[in-house]
Formats: C-alpha cells, structure tokens, sequence
C-alpha cells in the first residue's frame, strides 16, 4: 500500500473520530428534550403542530410493549405506503420516463427492503422508478427507517439509565425528533455539499447528447447520441447515506459519476455513512452519564473496521494473479493506482472503494461505489463478513448500536462471571431474561443468513452449477457463485443492501426469500430489544464498587471485540470456507 | 481463617466407583434432556451409532471403523459429562450417608406436658410430630429437631459439626436450639419438637448435599440460555453445510458431499460441551465446597447470592475482635505498687479459667515476670463467680483477694469496712471511656486497683479487610458498644463502617437502606433477635450454635458457629461464577482450532486447496476428525477437577481478575487444543489406529 | 391499537410531506439557484450543441481518440442503464475477456512494450467512468498523435495538461477525462 493510500485512511478515521463528539452531544440534546442549538426555532413550529394534529401527548410516556407495537405499527404502514406507490407507478405524476407498475414480488422487496433500512436494490433505479416513487416512497422511507432505529436505540438507552421505572419514552418524539433535527437539517446539507460537486438535482426528463464519436456496435446499431439519466439525485443521496439506507438513485449506486462524481463527494459520502452510527455512541456515553463508555464502544467498532479495512486494500491493491499474468500492469506508482480496478473507478481507485466497501458494510449501509462481487476473494470477504457479524460495528444508525449493545450484554455475562459476580452492565443487573432476548438478537441473523442461502443453493444455485440451464441467476460459477448467494442472505439478512451484484434478484424467488429475510432480521430484532429496554428499565440501580468489572477500559473492550469476532468466525467460517476462502486458494494455486 | 476442612480427596476411589456407575445410569434421555448441550451430543451418539451398523451392513461413504470411532467418542463425551456430574453428587452422597449413619432411628421419651416430671411414653423417634415433647437425658440421641423448655446439658454435636467439644444447650435464651442426631452426655433437657419427620435439620441437609432437589441458579438459568442459543446456531451451521456442501460438490465438478457422521462430528465439536458437560459439577461442586467449610447453604442460589455480595455485616465479637477481652493493663490505686498489683491480680485469676481470667495470668507473666502458680500448692481456697457474688478469687495466707466488676467489687470492700478511693472511681471511669472493660482487684477492705479487659482486634483481621475492599466489598461492623468506643475499635480494625448500639431494629433498617441502594448485603446471626435482618439479608449465615428461630431465617447455617466464615462463603460464591465463567470462555475459544481441524478434512474431496487450512498437519482427514473428537472428549476429563475444586479466587479487582482469567481460559482455550489434537493424531497413526 | 392509529397515519403523512416533497423539492431550489450547472449534470456544450457530460464517459474506439476504459453497459457507456461486469476476478468469463482486451489495446499501441494498465482492460464500477488513469492516457499517446499525423510531444502535453491530481493532494486518484481530452485534441491545432 502507498503511503497516500495511509493519508487517506488515517484522514478519513480521523474526521470521523472528530465528528463524533459535536454531533453526538447534539443529538443527546434531541433526545433529552434539551435547547438543540436554535434548531427548535426552525422545526419547533413543525413538530408542535405534527403531535397537535396527530393527538400526541409527546410528554406520555409508554411500556416497551406500547412502544414496540407503535414502531411496528409506524413501519407497517410505511411498508404498505411504498408498495402501493410501486404497484400503481405507472398512473401517478413525476413519471417522464413513464415507467410501469412494479411487478408484486419487486414492489413487495424493495417495500421490505426500505422500510427495514436494508435498502437492498433488486431496482434498477434508473430504469424502472419514477421519480415519485424516488422521493414520496424510497426517500420517505430513507429518513423514517433510519429515525425508526434511531428511536428504538434511544428506548434502549433509557432502559439502561432508567431504576425501576416500567416505561422508555415515547415513540412518537423520539420518531419526530430524530427527523427534524438531526437527519433533515443534516441531509440538507450534505445534499448541497453534493450537488456543488456535480451529484445532478432536476426534475428533467432524461437528457439526450450527441456523442463526440459516433459508434458502430458489432450488431451494426449506430450510437450517435447517449442518453443521460437525470432526476433528484442528491436530496436522495444524502439521507441514503446519513441514514445507512445505502439505495441508490441509480443501479450502479454510488460508483455512477451522477451520484458521485469527486474524491470530495466521495469523502462527504463516506463519512455520511458512519458518522451518525459513530456519533450515536457519543450520545449514548452522554445519556448513560458517562461519556467513557461510548467512548470504548466506538472503540470497538474501530479495532474491527481499521484492520479489516487495511486488509481489504491490502488484498485490492495487491491484485489479480492471473491479470499480472496477461501482461497487464496492477502495480501502484505516480501514473495510476494499479491494483485489482475490475469494478472499480478510475476517480477512487483502491482506497476509496476498500474503505467505502469496509465502511458500507460495517454500517448497515450497503450503498456502493465499486462493485464488491469483482472484489478479490479476500477483498470480498471483509465485507461479507463485516455484515455477518451483525451489523454492528457502526451498523444502521440506531440500529447497529442497540445491536451492539446486545453484544456487549453477552460479553458481560460471560466476563462478569470471570470475575464472579452476576454480571451487571452500567449498574445493571443481567439476568436470564436479557440473556434470553439477547440470544435472540444474536441468533436470529445466522439463522436468517445460513438457512436462507441453504434454501437458494439446493434449489436454482444447485441447478445451475450442476449444468442445467438456469445460469440467469448466478453470475459467476463455482465458489464464486457461492459467495454471491451467500452475501445477498447476508445483506438482507443483517439489513444492509450492498450485493455480490452479479446475482440476478429481481426475481420471483429471491425477492420474495430476501424480502422476508430483511423483515425478519430488522423486526424480529427489534422486538427483543425493546424487552430488554423495558426489562432493565424496571431494575434497580447497582453502584459500581472494585468488584464491578469496569465497561469502560481496554480490556473490556478486547473482551466486546472478543466475542463479536470469536461469534462471527465460529458462525461463518465453514460457509466462507466454501466461497471466498477457497476461491482465494484457487487463485493463488493457478498461479 | 482456620476453618477445620474436612479434606476428602478429589479423587476418592469408593467415589470414583460409584461414579463410574452413575455415569451409565445417568444415559436416562429424561436426565439428558433437561441439558440441551449434552442432549445434542446424546442423539448424535445415537444417530451415528445407527450410521456405523448401516455402514457395516451396506459399506457407504466411510468406512464403518471411522463412523463406529466417531460414534465411541461421542458415546464416551456424554459419559465423561455424566462422570463429571456423578463425581460432583458423590462427594455429597458421601458426606449424606455419614450424615444418614446418624438418623438411625431411635426410642424417644415422650412426655405428656413440658415438665420433667410429666408422664412418658416410649416411641419411635420417627413418629414424633412437630410441638410433641420429649425428655432426653445423659446418654440419649435427641429424637428430633426442638427448642430446650426446661434444663441444661451438655450436648456432643459432632455428627452434625465435626467439632468434638461438648456444648451446652439450656432452656431460653440463644442456646435452646438443638439438633436431631446429637448426644446428650450429661444432666437432661425437655424438648419441644420443631420439625415434622423428614423435614429436620439432618433430613434437609442430607438432602442438600446430595443434589437430589438442586434447583438451577438464576445465572446458571443465564448460562443455559447463552449455551443453548450458541448450541442452536451451531446446529443452523452444521445443518446448512449440507446443502452449501453438496452445492459446492456440484460447482467443483468434484468430490463427495459431506457426511452426516463428519456433521455430527462437527457440531458435537463446536457446540459448547466443555462446560455443559461441566456445567452442573460445577454447581454441585460449589455447594459440596460449602459443606466441606461446614457451611449448610439452603439453596444453590444462596451461594450464588454470596459471590454478588457487596456489604458485609459483621458482628464485632468473635468475627472482629476475640471473643473474650483480655487484660492489657495493671493500673494500681494511690500507695499501692504495681507488683503488689500484678500479684494480687494473679493470685486472684490462678483458678480462673475463663479467657479473662488466663489473660490476667498471662499479662502478669509477660509484663512482670510473674511465674504461674497453682493454687492447691499454695493451699489456697478457690472462690468462684457466683451469680450472687459475682466476683472471683482466692481466700490465701488469710488475705481474700477479689477480683470484679467494679460495683461487685465495691460492696465486698464495703462489706469488709473499706471502701474505694477516688483515684479508683477515676480509673474504672477511664477506662470505660476508652472502649475497656475495668475489672477491680481488691484485698479484704482495700481496693489495691485496676485491671484494664480490652477488645483485641484479632490478628489477620485488618489485612482480610483490605482484600475485601479490594474485591470491593464494604465491611460493617455491628456493636452494642458506644459509638465512642465503636469508632476506636471500628479504626483499628480497618473496617469501612459501623453501626454501634446496634438494636436488631437497626440493623434491620441498615440492611434495607443498603438494599435500596442497590446493594447485596450478608450478615451473620445467631440470636433469636437476628431473625428479622436474617431474613431480610441477602445472604443470612446463622449460627448452628443459634438458636431455631435464626436457622430458620438465615439462608445458610454454619456449622462452625465461625463469623469470620462470611468471607469465606463469599469467596466460595465468587469462585462458583468465575469457574462457569472461565469453563465457558475456553469451550467457546477450543472451537477455533476445531475448525482447522475439520473443515479441511470434511471437504477434502471436494476442495483440495483447503488443505492449507490444516495448519496442524494432521495426517488424514480420518485422523482429523477423530483427533478434533477424541479432544472434545478428553477435555471434559481433563478438567473435571478445575470443575470440582474451582478457579482459584484472588482478592484483587475485577479488572484484573478479567484480565489473567482471559489470558489463562481464554488465550489457553485459543491455543490449547492445537497442540492437544495434534498429539492425539499423532497418536492416532502411530498407534496405526487410522 | 387503535388509539395508535391516528398518530402512526398523521405523523407518517406529515412526515411523507415533510422529507418526501418539501425537502427535494428545498433542495432542488436552492441547487438550482447557487449550482444550477452541476444540478442538471454538468453538460458540456461546444459548438453550440450539447456533446455529453464532465461526468459521464463516451464510448471511443477509433484509434484518433485516447479510449475510456472498457464499460460493462450495453452498450457501451449507456448513461440510461448503469451496471459493472460482476465478474469475479476467478470467473473464466473475466479472464478471457481482460486477455481479450490486453491483446487487442497491445495490437493498438504496436510501440508500447511495457505491461498494459489495468484501468485500460478492466471494467469500471458503473460503466460510465469518465477517467483512466494517466498511465492508460500516456500508453495511447503514440496510436492518437500517429492516426491524427501530429507530434507526439504535443499529445502528450496535451495529456500532461488534462491530469487532474489528488484533491489537496490527498483524496482520490490521479486521473484524465477522456471526453475533455478528446475535445481538447479536436480543437487541437
């Protein structure tokens, strides 16, 4: 790796660390009902008069159950609200292209997919929504879905500071506030940040150039002019990525030079993916009343990302075997990156598009701006398996956080009994019930990821590798084939939405498959983690003394990166085994 | 902390035998179902058992020999489980028929009323309910469980508490209660019944320590979740390794599918049998280490409790200071020396045998070199306390030489014509001022001066304070005494708090105060006054010495009557957790090595480039597999004994402990069974097994 | 339930309201206003015509104009319908077409012994890259100057002047855009 690749990644990690500490005390401000920096004085008004019209007593406070069946509640109807925008597309405005109705299986997946924050494309933004459905359907939901985690995480955090009280808050604020004054007023910042680098914000119709030259395709079709797709991109983009939504406007997300067309709209995006999952931690050191130990989760999100990210550029850089082979030239050095650019722009080169890959996944992202299935087999691998473990390390703003955070209730069990004595995390008790729910939370995603990729396999992928004619699906054969069924149960599986592209989803069977997956891996999860918010809620308070195993040190920490990777490799490893892994040592064997 | 352990061997052969037997009986599926871990290996011994009969009728995939060696070692990791577990239980079933040698059933003299001179009847001690009465005179097995209403006696409860001397049990007071199975060896005592049969003491505690009623624990229910969940993804990832296998079989264009013995293999490998073969040893274990403190814990949650304890109370005689004051200081009246004093004082204490009175001699030996002197030589005539006179002494060469509590004292120099001076009266008041007891030594008329009877701060004590606060448990002192002098022994003694004048209406208030505040609060008891904050507490020790009520109210019973044994328990607790602990970290880190072990070897066929996974470079993937197993078994052996006698708890702070008990289980786990499964393949061709 | 009903269809309607139209409709105001260039796709105009965009790469194959990098779209560089290869770097399918590729850019470039640049033989992300790097440019330098009959010096200050460095000389990669480059060429002269 070139020592520009290090600045690169140094500067990035180094801004996000920065960014952390402002805007989560901002947001601990939102969420604890206190003066936001005169941002009140601008959406006050509106909030007021959403709960006076919504008959909102937003001072009410809910049980977990209350406050769960709201979220679902609110979710449910955004998911039916963006299938019927797709289902009857073709008969609304703001369609120039006059795109058809989605078919029901599509319309059902990208419902789930954006009301779960997957955000998972089985579109092809370009080709198939209009730019109603864009904004009224995927932005909507960008921004609820991401507020919805959001919520859900400040319950959590109540129910950790709360002593014995049966009640977390109330949905409704926490729903409101997350969106008007954190992921609103960002987004319109980022959006124009975006659009002064070229990120396209019209309502045109797509735009028709005469290309310099005119070309003959072997079929003998003349290409004299390009179509360019047009539309509200950056309003889209930047909640996409402050939310980690991660859909793009277009397919090809945010590699297409329209979304993305600068190393600074690159660095803007980039750290709009983290920097709210990033800051949240912040937030939650504030709210628990000691900063160190959000201070010690982001910790540990950053002793997993840092290294899996120099892996990956490490892997990317070092190349392709075979292309050396071919004569052609993946060295680094002043003229060009070099490196394994299947894939990948010419603008990012290697860096760029290995951290935007470690980036995207860790969070629950899933936005991309190279394609990860042309990726090494190593390269790939991280961030499969940053997706495996959870969508925690960052993870989905909120979201990857209460996830988190049932991790680090298992490294306490498991630590505080090293230490013998009922373990216990800021100052509460965690008992069988917490362990119950948070082997829920653990459980459900590998179940979600391994029996679902089982069921692909032995049906179409089993057909095709066995030589029937069933190719359409599977991009790319032998283990490769295999890792990208596995990354898509992955992806919808733990909610992120980035893809091993090659595999043809927008079909009957995976739409439907990798819809239920997303609905099960975001709800069935946030169901259990309102119980334990309600459950430690109702606990009373234990005072820290020498024996209580301190939550805040580097060796707490060791033991939460611990058991996040000791639980992700022991789950994940003999199915990477069959895809990446032996890929890798195919390739470096035909070398 | 001398606590007489009764040591029994870990490994005690008629123990060993009998475990060994218990083991196979232990096969009952209704006994393994109720541990989903082991259940798991216990169908999959099952499942390739039938595997390794079909091969040997129908040759298939793998050879019979491989799957029947496959199937053995799975048979043989829920065997050692059970072992394990029957070792634990057989320590206790041990120490329950001693306890059961002494239930034989005897005669017991039923009175008609609570009065010695009621009317009696003879009948068997297992017929007696609770609240009949009974008489037990010198040389009787007291029948039952009860409440001494009339009489004093010497009671020998050794059966009970290991401890030979003979105790006294008298009627009122703290000293009534008395145990079922203990001898009365002198004078009589009528007892009134507390126990229905099969609900005494004895029955309880024979129950107790063998396990035949043992409830899991509120963190051990924890556990069993956290190990079934990771059993359950464990059995998603073998499951699905089929179809992702046979997908990959058809993709390589190669190979054979995985096997369902090799599946079995894996997840029996992966899911968590270290500790869940280990898991109820170990709480069996740490109930059985309680007993070997002679301590009865009521419930396996009590001793739980006492790892999380975070105040302890304490009382202050006998835990903190000796039991008895000693003499630390001759103060003469005006015109009388101080040897004159001293001698008088030992003349006075010679016959004395109470702790008091040696320490007099003691005192008089060390600080002036006064030799010991034994009273018949001299012809002296030993005066004793007596509840009338309440002094002590000796009538000598025509000088009565007392010695006692001031005001005693005071009316036997008035009765023989003297009287005290004031410097007298200023002393004794001083010296209560400080803490001390003032005893008088006085010679006929004449008051000759003080003795100073102070708390001693027991040796040992400050130091054990300090390892408390560093485990991060505060200590309360509970005492009768003033504040004043409270705080003097309080700071000497290094305790954090306490609570002097202490009223049981106090300390009940103390221990809910601390409760509300989040805390977990031990004490000790033994008076029947204890019971309220006995209940109250979260873990309650009573006195077997104490009286029912206190049994009844405290959650554990020390046979010892030993206060200081509070620290004790809650190591004991402490080291419960943490053995769960480290056990269920290293069983998590073993799967590592197991991977590299078996997914090399389970896809051979199909992908041989993973062979660079077999860093081991174990020979065959036969010998793969079968080494990961045999290890997975083994270890359960191996560690059976870390299982019964616990990871060594340190007094330091939790951060620490985390810190060394992650580099020995955790790294250990990492690293361990590399080396482990390499012997054993290594073994495996040698021995030319595979 | 029910008394939930309200509050989840009006907050979800005001919501919709607020982030689904005021918000784009916001943004596309005031980036009309200050960006209105770069918001509509940075066209280029020359000649009176609009010839393509600053950010979306054209197809070129005659041997007058410097090449982009080979586009997965079909076909080639359709702006309508982005899409990478997918290819993974062990699929036959990539590797026949990377040799494909290196033969026909070496049989292109006769005087250019070296390795080829990978950015010359593989696909970008979304079809559309409008850079190669500035080892693919300097490699078609002698096939440009040589089919356009001009010195190869001028081309190749021509390129040396087209290399947009890293930005503050850190983010991203040096690079060349192709379609600049190639209007550039044509104005050459």
């Amino acid at each position: 790796m070139t020592s520009n690749a290090w600045m690169q990644l140094i500067l990035y990690f180094a801004v996000l660390g920065l960014l952390a500490k402002p805007l989560g005390w901002y947001m601990a401000r939102v969420y604890l009902g206190q003066p936001c920096c005169g941002m009140e004085r601008v959406f006050g008004w509106l909030e007021r008069s959403i709960y006076r019209v919504a008959n909102i007593d937003e001072r009410h406070e809910m049980g977990w159950r209350q406050y769960a069946v709201a979220v679902l509640l609110f979710n449910a109807v955004g998911f039916f609200a963006v299938y019927a925008l797709l289902r009857l597309q073709g008969m609304l405005p703001l369609n120039p292209q006059q795109f058809a109705a989605c078919t029901p299986d599509l319309a059902f997946n990208t419902a789930a997919s954006f009301a779960t924050n997957t955000n998972w494309q089985s579109y092809a933004g370009e080709t198939t929504l209009s730019y109603l459905s864009q904004m009224l359907g995927l932005t909507v939901q960008n921004f609820v879905s991401a507020a919805s985690g959001m919520a859900v995480l400040v319950a959590l955090i109540r129910g950790l500071t709360r002593r014995t009280t049966a009640t977390i808050g109330n949905f409704w604020f926490d729903l409101v506030r997350s969106t008007l004054y954190i992921l609103l007023p960002l987004s319109i910042v980022v959006a124009l940040l975006l659009v002064s680098q070229g990120v396209i914000q019209n309502f045109r119709p797509y735009a028709t150039v005469n290309v310099l030259q005119p070309t003959v395709a072997s079929d003998g079709t003349k290409g004299e002019t390009q179509t360019l797709a047009l539309g509200p991109a950056a309003s889209q983009i930047a909640i996409k990525q402050l939310g980690t939504n991660g859909g793009g406007f277009f397919n090809v997300n945010s590699a297409h030079p329209f979304e993305n067309p600068t190393p600074i709209s690159n660095f803007v995006e980039l750290l709009s993916i983290l920097l709210i999952a990033a800051a949240l931690c912040y937030t939650f050191g504030v709210m628990v009343g000691d900063t160190r130990q959000g201070w010690a989760l982001l910790a540990a999100m950053y002793v997993i990302i840092v290294p899996l990210t120099v892996f990956t550029a490490w892997q990317e850089q070092n190349g392709v075997p075979a292309y050396t082979a071919l004569s052609v030239d993946q060295t680094a050095h002043v003229d060009q990156p070099g490196g394994n650019m299947e894939g990948k722009e010419t603008r990012f080169g290697i860096v760029n598009s290995a951290l935007w890959a470690s980036a995207t996944t860790a969070a629950s992202n899933g936005s991309v701006n190279a394609m990860h299935d042309s990726f090494t087999p190593l390269g790939g691998l991280v961030p499969m398996w940053l997706i495996q473990l959870g969508e925690i390390v960052f993870g989905g703003v909120g979201s990857g956080l209460y996830g988190m955070l049932m991790f680090v209730i298992v490294a306490v069990f498991i630590a505080g009994l090293m230490v013998g004595r009922t373990p216990e995390y800021l100052g509460k008790k965690i008992e069988a019930y917490e362990m119950k729910m948070a082997s829920l939370v653990i459980l459900i995603p590998p179940l979600v990821v391994l029996v679902g990729t089982a069921i692909a396999v032995i049906g179409p992928g089993l057909d095709y590798a066995a030589g029937n004619e069933i190719k359409s699906n599977l991009n790319n054969p032998g283990a490769h084939g295999f890792s990208e069924v596995l990354y898509a149960f992955s992806s919808a599986g733990n909610n992120n939405g980035s893809a091993f592209a090659g595999l043809t989803t927008n079909e009957p069977f995976n739409n439907l498959a990798l819809g239920l997956a997303m609905l099960a891996a975001r709800y069935w999860l946030m169901i259990p983690t309102l119980a334990i918010a309600g459950s430690l809620a109702r606990k009373k308070f234990t005072p820290p003394s020498a024996g209580t195993l301190p939550t805040h040190r580097p060796l707490f920490v060791a033991m939460v990166v611990g058991t996040i990777l000791l639980v992700g490799a022991l789950t994940f490893v003999p199915a990477l085994a069959l895809g990446p892994i032996v890929e890798h040592l195919q390739m470096i064997a035909a070398s | 902390m001398a606590t007489t352990h009764k040591a029994r061997p870990l490994f005690d052969p008629p123990i060993l035998r009998r475990a060994v037997i218990d083991a196979f009986t232990k096969l009952d599926p209704r006994r393994q179902l109720r541990n989903p871990v082991m259940f798991t290996v216990f169908v999959g011994s099952i499942l390739t058992t039938g595997l390794g009969i079909d091969a040997l009728i129908t040759p298939g995939a793998e050879s019979a020999a491989f799957i029947l060696g496959v199937s053995a070692w799975l048979w043989f990791t829920v065997l050692f489980a059970n072992f394990a577990e029957a070792m634990a239980e057989g320590r206790g079933k041990a120490q329950a028929d001693t306890l059961r040698a002494t239930r034989r059933d005897v005669q017991a003299k039923k009175l008609s009323k609570p009065e010695y001179n009621a009317t009696r009847s003879l009948v068997s001690a297992s017929t007696l309910r609770k609240d009949d009465v009974v008489l037990v005179e010198a040389g009787d097995m007291i029948p039952s469980d009860g409440e001494v209403v009339e009489g004093v006696a010497s009671v020998d409860e050794s059966a009970i508490t290991g401890e030979s001397a003979p105790v006294i049990r008298e009627s009122g007071g703290d000293r009534s209660s008395v145990t079922g199975g203990t001898r009365v060896l002198s004078d009589w005592i009528v007892v009134r019944v507390s126990a229905n049969p099969g609900e005494t003491f004895l029955d309880r505690m024979i129950g107790l320590v063998e396990g035949a009623k043992r409830q899991k624990t509120p963190n051990e229910i924890a556990l069993d979740i956290l190990l079934a969940a990771m059993t359950i993804i464990f059995l998603i990832v073998c499951a699905t390794l089929l179809p992702f296998s046979k997908y990959s079989v058809a993709a390589a264009g190669q190979g054979s599918p995985i096997t369902v013995t090799v599946l079995v293999a894996l997840l029996v490998c992966l899911i968590p049998t270290t500790i869940g073969g280990l898991l109820s040893a170990i709480g069996i274990a740490g109930m059985d280490r309680m007993i070997q403190a002679n301590v009865i814990a009521m419930s396996g949650r009590a001793v739980e409790a006492a790892g999380d304890v975070d105040v302890l109370l304490l009382d202050k005689t006998g835990t903190i200071t000796m039991g008895n004051r000693q003499a630390v200081e001759f103060i003469p009246a005006d015109g009388v020396d101080l040897p004159h004093l001293a001698d008088s004082a030992q003349l006075a204490s010679l016959a004395d045998e109470t702790p008091e009175g040696r320490s007099v001699v003691v005192l008089a030996k060390d600080r002036y070199g006064l030799r010991g002197r034994n009273v018949h030589d001299l012809g002296a005539t030993f005066i004793p306390f007596t509840a009338q006179t309440r002094l002590s002494g000796v009538d000598f060469d025509g000088r009565k030489i007392r010695k006692g509590a001031a005001q005693s004292v005071e009316q036997f120099v008035i009765g023989n014509g003297g009287s005290f001076s004031s410097d007298v009266h200023r002393h004794v008041d001083g010296i209560a001022r400080q803490g001390g007891t003032p005893l008088v030594v006085a010679d006929g008329a004449r008051a000759l001066g003080v003795i100073n009877l102070k708390d001693i701060v027991k040796g040992g004590i400050k130091e054990r304070f300090i390892e408390l606060r560093q485990m991060g448990i505060k200590t309360v002192m509970i005492t009768g005494d003033n504040p004043q002098t409270a705080a003097a022994i309080a700071a000497e003694a290094g305790v954090d708090d306490f609570l002097a004048e202490a009223t049981p209406e106090a300390k009940l208030k103390m221990i809910r105060d601390y409760q509300a505040g989040g805390r977990l609060v031990a004490m000790t008891g033994d008076g029947t006054n204890d019971s309220p904050a006995l209940a109250q507490a979260d873990v309650a020790v009573a006195m077997n010495s104490g009286t029912q009520a206190a049994k009844e109210a405290g959650n554990m019973v020390d046979l010892d009557s030993n206060p200081t044994k509070l620290i004790e328990i809650v190591e004991i607790g402490k080291q419960l957790l943490m053995t769960r602990g480290a056990l269920t970290t290293f069983s998590l880190a073993n799967d590592v090595a197991k991977y590299f072990a078996i997914i090399p070897a389970a896809f051979a066929t199909t992908y041989p480039v993973l062979n660079k996974l077999n860093v081991m470079g174990l020979a065959t993937p036969s010998s793969a597999i079968l080494s990961a197993v045999i290890f997975n078994a083994l270890i359960i052996v191996a560690l059976i004994p870390l299982a019964l006698r616990g990871v060594p708890y340190r007094a330091v702070g939790a951060a620490r402990l985390l810190r060394d008990n992650l580099l020995i289980y955790g790294v250990g786990g990492l690293v361990v069974p590399f080396f482990g499964i390499k012997l054993i393949d290594v073994l495996l061709v040698t021995l030319r097994i595979v | 339930m029910f008394s939930l009903l309200r509050p989840t269809i009006v907050v979800f309607l005001a919501l919709s309201l607020v982030t689904g139209v005021a918000y784009p409709l916001l943004v596309t105001g005031v980036a009309q206003l200050i960006f209105p260039r770069q918001a509509n796709g940075s066209l280029i105009e020359a000649n009176g015509r609009v010839v393509g965009s600053d950010l979306i790469g054209q197809q070129f194959d005659d041997a007058k104009y410097f090449w982009p990098r080979p586009s997965a779209t079909s076909p080639a560089y359709n702006a309508a319908a982005s899409t990478g290869s997918n290819l993974g770097p062990t699929n036959p399918a990539q590797l026949d077409a990377v040799r494909t590729r290196t033969d026909a850019v070496r049989k292109a470039n006769p005087t250019q012994h070296g390795p080829v640049p990978v950015d010359l033989v593989t696909a970008s992300g979304s079809g559309l890259d409008p850079h190669i790097s500035p080892a693919a440019a300097l490699y078609q330098v002698d096939r440009v100057a040589r089919a356009r009959g001009v010195d190869a010096h001028r081309v190749r200050e021509l390129v040396t002047q087209h290399i947009e460095g890293r930005t503050f000389g850190v983010l991203g990669e040096p690079r060349v855009n192709v379609l600049r480059l190639n209007l550039a060429l044509d104005s050459l002269k």
